[in-house]
């Protein structure tokens, strides 16, 4: 009913082969991205932009970073919490051998040590697949934790061991540090995040991205048609986790301000995989549908009791929102067990073929 | 296909309410003085967090109750859930800043290294009582934090002279035994500077986080390595199977000292009998025989209005711990409203007044407190107060206080203070410092 597609005719290549051919499609991402730059720093609350806004931003890119890996390229993987960590303490060393380097850059080039990281913790998938793999990544994750501990340098031999995040500038603006507002920070992130989901998502398209997934459905069938093993699933590891790395970069600087081990642990690993799983694994949309799910639902839910003056206890509330959070996963999953970017598809499938009742 | 379209716009409308509401600001009282409360009722380390927050909530209450307030206003204690986690209590914060907070606790030095930038651009006092940034002693170089009544590494210094009391400490082997995080490795620099100019060997036992409750390796080290002393900066589960471990090693527990968070009733009790003479330092008072822990029992307790489990947890260790944060934000609010004039006050009042109380012998026993702890008095540098602490030691079922006030060797330990203060400040060009006439 919404997706009259009569009357679009395509007249060229470049317009049949867009990122979003139907019309309805880009005026509703615009209509998003408007509400997201433009409506949001403007009427929004600082509590919601930067304990909302700035979190999901940050979760859906390293949701989008492990969804690579294991929704396109179906490499069970369980370091992304470290593989976070690590781009965040090299953002961190840069910046401190460097202050004088506009943080950006920083950013864009930490991810590359994140990515090198990820490919040598990649090298088992050539032989290995699996819950197997999903072990060895395992191992990344405490090995990589072990090192944030131990190795001194890295936290500039900190006292604390905990890393501070020391105040930068782009035009004129403090964009990191105590003196950052909420709106600059949610700003910087939502650029990134809007350039990097563009990048994926015209990646996964072409050829490199095609090649994971047919490393996915057959590995055996795709390296008799020519795919290269190692290169596909090294290729895999490293924008996976470069991906990773910027958004562990991006929740440090951005979000948190400083970080300690703990910022990276192994529940975070979780808390993003089981992001990529709810939302959807192959499917970029399933990355922001998922963390908005698992970390925005329960903020919501921590803020109801004070928003309609129930008198509940902050740890009861605690508790019923793990609960809640937990009933919800099980039911989205037996609903849907391919995660809600399936429902979102089924719907947007529904719509196109409305009023009949069939769908794909 | 109908029941999801329907339960999708039912779900869609009700997640567009709750953040229009989460979205909106809270109304605020005539005359009240918001105190947020970040605690830890849940999660691994809540058996210290809970006795802590009663204690925090029930002294305020009982102000309410009794006096109706401070100075008229009443106080309004808001509990915030961090589980120990540094990001839900960054979270904590931003949620609650703006309602007016008078002074931040988050009795975790995790969160407290995490507020401490953040609490000076937003012009909110940290008052982080005897743990957090040590350094923060310095007040020039920290306005907006305060370590009354005495930092780590001056308590540490106490307790090394206690050891130099009970059979010296040159040429000793102390083993310091502590959990790895940024609360059990803050006394280290500390510890190798003085065990240098002591003249001791220092051994480190470092318990991950995640292996609290499984630290057979580290004793076995201990059995072998055998130090004179031990020393441990524990927290939460990491304490009884400590000391569990210690017993099961036969170390001699009277001469294996916890600091102030590593010797709680909880800890202690899930030991028993076979923890006993184990020895902890400790700054506030134990039981019920204080005429306001007797006002707190009267007034909120008994009328139902508070969340301990028991009327005998009031009292404890930690309960009476967290009571006494609550003392001296209490009497900081009193003096802030004496300097202005006026009821509702602001996080710079707070901080002003931080500065100059004098809790001393007198006003302790007005408050009634006396007995209870040593006096503090803070001034534009020192945030710290040098305060002493006294041993304690483990019956068996109950604490007993050993000793009498042991002062720390503040001469020794201010210039370490002074010159980690200005470690920390010095890749921060923008730190706003202030300096002290």
């Amino acid at each position: 009913m919404l997706y009259r597609e009569a009357g679009q005719f395509k007249t060229s290549y470049s317009a049949d082969q867009a990122l979003l051919p139907i019309a309805q499609d880009r005026i509703g991402l615009l209509f998003i991205l408007v509400v997201a730059f433009i409506a949001l720093p403007m009427f929004a609350s600082d509590f919601f932009i930067s304990s909302i806004m700035i979190p999901f931003l940050v979760f859906s890119l390293a949701a989008i970073g492990l969804n690579i890996l294991m929704g396109y390229a179906g490499q069970l993987s369980l370091g992304t919490g470290a593989f976070m960590g690590v781009g965040a303490y090299s953002c961190y060393k840069i910046t401190s051998l460097f202050p004088d380097l506009n943080i950006l850059l920083v950013l864009f080039l930490s991810g590359f040590f994140s990515a090198g990281i990820g490919v040598v913790f990649g090298l088992p998938s050539l032989r290995i697949k699996g819950l197997y793999l999903a072990i060895t990544t395992l191992a990344a994750q405490f090995f990589l934790e072990w090192c944030f501990i131990r190795i001194g340098w890295l936290y500039n031999y900190n006292d604390s061991g905990a890393i501070e995040v020391p105040q930068r500038m782009l035009f004129g603006l403090a964009i990191t540090g105590p003196h950052a507002t909420p709106v600059t920070r949610y700003l910087v992130i939502l650029t990134i995040v809007s350039v990097m989901t563009l990048i994926a998502a015209n990646v996964l398209r072409g050829r490199i991205g095609r090649s994971w997934m047919m490393i996915r459905d057959m590995d055996i069938a795709a390296e008799l048609m020519g795919i290269r093993p190692l290169f596909s699933k090294l290729s895999a590891f490293a924008f996976s986790s470069y991906y990773c790395g910027v958004a562990g970069a991006l929740m440090v600087f951005f979000w948190l301000g400083s970080a300690e081990v703990e910022s990276f642990d192994i529940n975070h690993s979780f808390l993003i995989m089981f992001m990529v799983i709810i939302g959807g694994m192959g499917s970029l949309t399933g990355c922001f549908m998922g963390a908005a799910f698992i970390w925005v639902l329960p903020v919501i839910l921590r803020a109801i009791p004070p928003a309609f003056e129930l008198n509940i206890l902050a740890a009861t509330m605690e508790h019923v929102s793990s609960i809640i959070t937990g009933v919800l996963i099980i039911f989205f999953l037996i609903v849907e067990p391919h995660g809600l970017a399936r429902l979102w598809r089924v719907g947007k499938e529904k719509l196109r073929t409305w009023p009949f009742p069939y769908a794909t | 296909m109908k029941q999801h379209k329907n339960l999708k716009k039912l779900g869609c409308c009700a997640i567009a309410l709750a953040a229009f509401a989460v979205g909106m600001p809270v109304a605020q009282a005539e005359d009240t003085l918001f105190m947020p409360s970040l605690t830890y009722r849940t999660g691994p380390f809540a058996g210290g967090g809970i006795p802590f927050a009663d204690g925090y909530a029930d002294y305020f209450n009982m102000l309410n109750e009794r006096d109706g307030g401070i100075g008229g206003a009443k106080i309004v204690v808001e509990e915030c859930e961090t589980a120990y986690n540094t990001q839900k209590g960054v979270e904590c914060y931003e949620a609650t800043k703006d309602k007016g907070a008078l002074a931040y606790s988050p009795l975790s030095t995790g969160i407290t290294l995490a507020l401490i930038p953040k609490a000076a651009v937003d012009e909110i006092p940290i008052f982080s009582m005897g743990y957090g940034l040590s350094a923060a002693a310095i007040g020039e170089k920290f306005p907006w934090t305060f370590v009354y009544p005495t930092t780590y590494w001056n308590q540490m210094s106490s307790i090394l002279k206690y050891i130099d009391a009970n059979g010296g400490v040159k040429d000793k082997k102390i083993g310091f035994i502590y959990l790895d995080v940024g609360y059990g490795k803050e006394p280290l620099p500390l510890l190798e500077n003085l065990s240098e100019s002591m003249g001791f060997e220092l051994a480190k036992y470092p318990i991950g986080g995640k292996e609290m409750q499984n630290q057979s390796a580290q004793w076995l080290n201990v059995r072998k390595d055998r130090p004179d002393w031990m020393v441990m900066w524990g927290w939460g589960a990491m304490n009884p199977t400590a000391v569990k471990e210690a017993a099961k090693i036969r170390y001699p527990l009277d001469r294996f000292i916890g600091n102030w968070w590593s010797g709680s009733h909880n800890d202690l009790r899930a030991v028993g009998a076979s923890g006993k003479g184990y020895l902890a330092a400790n700054f506030s008072g134990i039981g019920q025989d204080f005429p306001a822990v007797q006002d707190i029992l009267t007034h909120v307790v008994d009328k139902g209005n508070s969340k301990v489990a028991s009327r005998d947890d009031v009292g404890n260790v930690l309960y009476n711990r967290g009571m006494f944060n609550a003392v001296v934000l209490a009497e900081a609010i009193t003096v802030a409203q004496a300097k202005t004039g006026k009821a509702a006050i602001t996080g710079a009042d707070m901080r002003d007044a931080l500065e100059n109380i004098n809790l001393d012998e007198a006003r302790l026993k007005e408050l009634g407190l006396e007995g209870f702890t040593g006096a503090i008095k803070g001034s534009c540098a020192d945030h710290e107060g040098a305060g002493s602490v006294f041993m304690q030691q483990w019956t068996g079922d109950d604490w007993e206080k050993v000793t009498d006030l042991i002062e720390p060797m503040n001469d020794t330990v201010r210039p370490l203070l002074e010159e980690a203060a200005e470690k920390y400040v010095s890749d921060k060009p923008d730190w706003a410092a202030q300096s002290c006439g």
